[in-house]
């Protein structure tokens, strides 16, 4: 093998050229990101309380509420989302049917759409010309109206997580064996012990993987809760109004580094089970 | 496999959660073509309210489409040659840059956008330009370029056909532009795509970056929404649809390919 005498054809100036062709990318990294952000932390901890401001997540108790409401909401909406999706993606994996292509299509194509467009789709469900508050009139006499609370929220959160998590459980979906099923079947096992015991664990790390992905989108999402209400204290509108209302900059700074730290753990969780994020936006 | 309840009983499921999701952007297209949405479809179907919405706001989606577009070539410049990099080096250091420049999409943009704006808000000439935002976008959309284009170097044995190259006598940049380059085609052009759409739907950053003079399609989605009436912002919705539906079924049709 003439290896020795290729390889140093390739390796011509390698360290020079590979640093000066990462050296853009490298300095936008450094600018923009890295200095900005460690500015953040610095400014988060330069309000009247100092450091301490980073405790003021404890100390507030708005601020905390805050953090539970978003705690509490993102949970919700990924649990039923994984829920959700788990159904239907395994489904659309195992059958076979006319349309399913275009099932598949519809369900995974509001990715992209942004948190503003959702919210603004939501007010179109359950706001106050929606068609929930329209069509409830009609059946029970009473305008139902939800868009602008946290049920709203759940709903736009909901939107824009289903698609993503179908997509990650049917690549789950798609690597299970179906030969330990028609085993479990044999051997007798009931539909639902062979979801329990063989389906599920199997989904285990792809759901892991996109629930951690569903929390840290919904605890960043900042254009749905933008467009529905004003009012509904999430972290994201928290440090909104802290920072434009309030210019409380050091307070937002240090609330975001918190927030930020937060999403950047679950992601990593995503991470290490999965190997790939997907968007995180909304 | 016999179709029995569990599969009609599924599909129905199904057909709801797609409901679920297609059945708002139905009444969103509806409420922009009809003469008043309130009155439903018996008040006539009418084109005013797409050329209001052009009226008001069309230059936000020419500085959208223009924003959109520097990004893609930003990333183009920066960011192929950085994948190139990180997948020419390997090994730990690798791992960690790589680690690095997917942060901007675990931090939300409202944390980026603040430190942005603490660090180079200052600076008038660079705040009120259409360039803040570009900054952001760039950094968001980095990461979904590096890795699409790294994912294909990873499947394509890029070394030993540089190898083959060098052997040759090919320099390193006719490697590079001949061999390297066609080869990572599909990851460059997934990623682009990925790129130009995340660009012209960002909202999360660019409301915090933009300024009354540098407002961007998703941010006069936002105003529309709070200020105009339904018909109005239900047009320019469809606008935004109709500008990034194409891409969303090119970036589907692509990834079936795969």
């Amino acid at each position: 093998m003439p290896l020795l005498q290729d390889r140093k054809g390739v390796s011509h100036h390698p360290a020079l050229i590979l640093g000066l062709l990462a050296l853009p990318a490298g300095i936008v990294f450094l600018a923009f990101f890295l200095l900005p952000m460690v500015r953040l932390v610095l400014i988060g901890a330069s309000g009247e309380e100092g450091a301490a401001a980073y405790l003021s997540m404890l100390t507030t108790p708005r601020h905390l509420e805050s953090m539970i409401a978003t705690v509490l909401l993102s949970l919700g909406v990924t649990l039923t989302a994984l829920a959700i999706s788990t159904v239907a993606g395994v489904f659309l994996v195992r059958h076979r049917f006319p349309g399913r292509a275009a099932l598949v299509s519809l369900l995974t194509f509001p990715l992209a759409f942004p948190g503003v467009v959702i919210g603004f789709l939501v007010i179109l469900l359950a706001g106050r010309q929606g068609l929930v508050g329209q069509v409830a009139q009609f059946l029970t006499g009473n305008k139902l109206v939800f868009a602008y609370s946290m049920a709203g929220l759940f709903v736009g959160y909901l939107y824009f997580s289903i698609p993503r998590v179908i997509l990650t459980v049917m690549a789950a979906a798609e690597k299970l064996d179906p030969r330990l099923e028609e085993a479990a079947r044999s051997l007798g096992a009931a539909p639902w012990r062979i979801v329990a015991d063989i389906i599920l664990p199997a989904l285990k790390p792809g759901l892991i993987a996109s629930g951690a992905i569903c929390f840290a989108t919904s605890m960043g999402a900042f254009g749905t809760a933008f467009t529905l209400a004003t009012n509904i204290d999430v972290l994201p509108m928290t440090i909104y109004t802290e920072f434009t209302l309030s210019a409380n900059i050091a307070g937002a700074a240090s609330l975001s580094v918190i927030l930020g730290l937060v999403t950047w753990a679950a992601l990593a969780l995503a991470r290490s089970f999965s190997g790939s994020t997907v968007a995180a936006s909304g | 496999m016999r179709r029995g309840f569990l599969f009609y009983s599924q599909l129905a499921f199904t057909l709801l959660v797609c409901t679920f999701l297609i059945l708002p952007v139905i009444l969103s297209v509806m409420a922009g073509l009809t003469v008043n949405y309130f009155q439903g479809l018996s008040s006539g179907l009418t084109l005013r309210w797409i050329g209001e919405v052009w009226s008001l706001y069309s230059e936000t989606i020419f500085l959208s489409l223009w924003i959109a577009a520097t990004c893609l070539a930003v990333n183009l410049v920066i960011g192929v040659p950085a994948a190139y990099v990180l997948a020419r080096t390997g090994g730990r250091l690798a791992r960690v840059l790589e680690e690095l420049i997917v942060l901007p999409v675990a931090i939300p943009g409202l944390a980026i956008a603040l430190a942005l704006i603490v660090t180079y808000g200052g600076v008038p000439d660079f705040r009120t330009n259409w360039s803040f935002i570009l900054v952001g976008h760039v950094l968001y959309t980095l990461p979904f370029m590096v890795r699409s284009v790294l994912a294909v170097l990873h499947s394509v044995n890029f070394r030993e056909l540089e190898e083959g190259a060098a052997s040759l006598g090919a320099t390193f940049r006719q490697r590079f532009c001949n061999v390297v380059l066609p080869n990572v085609k599909p990851g460059i052009l997934a990623g682009a795509l990925m790129t130009f759409t995340l660009s012209i739907g960002e909202f999360n950053l660019t409301w915090m970056l933009h300024t009354p003079v540098t407002k961007t399609l998703p941010v006069g989605l936002a105003d529309s929404y709070a200020s105009m009436r339904l018909e109005v912002a239900s047009a320019y919705t469809l606008i935004f649809f109709i500008m990034i539906v194409p891409l969303l079924i090119a970036m589907q049709m692509m990834s079936r390919k795969r």
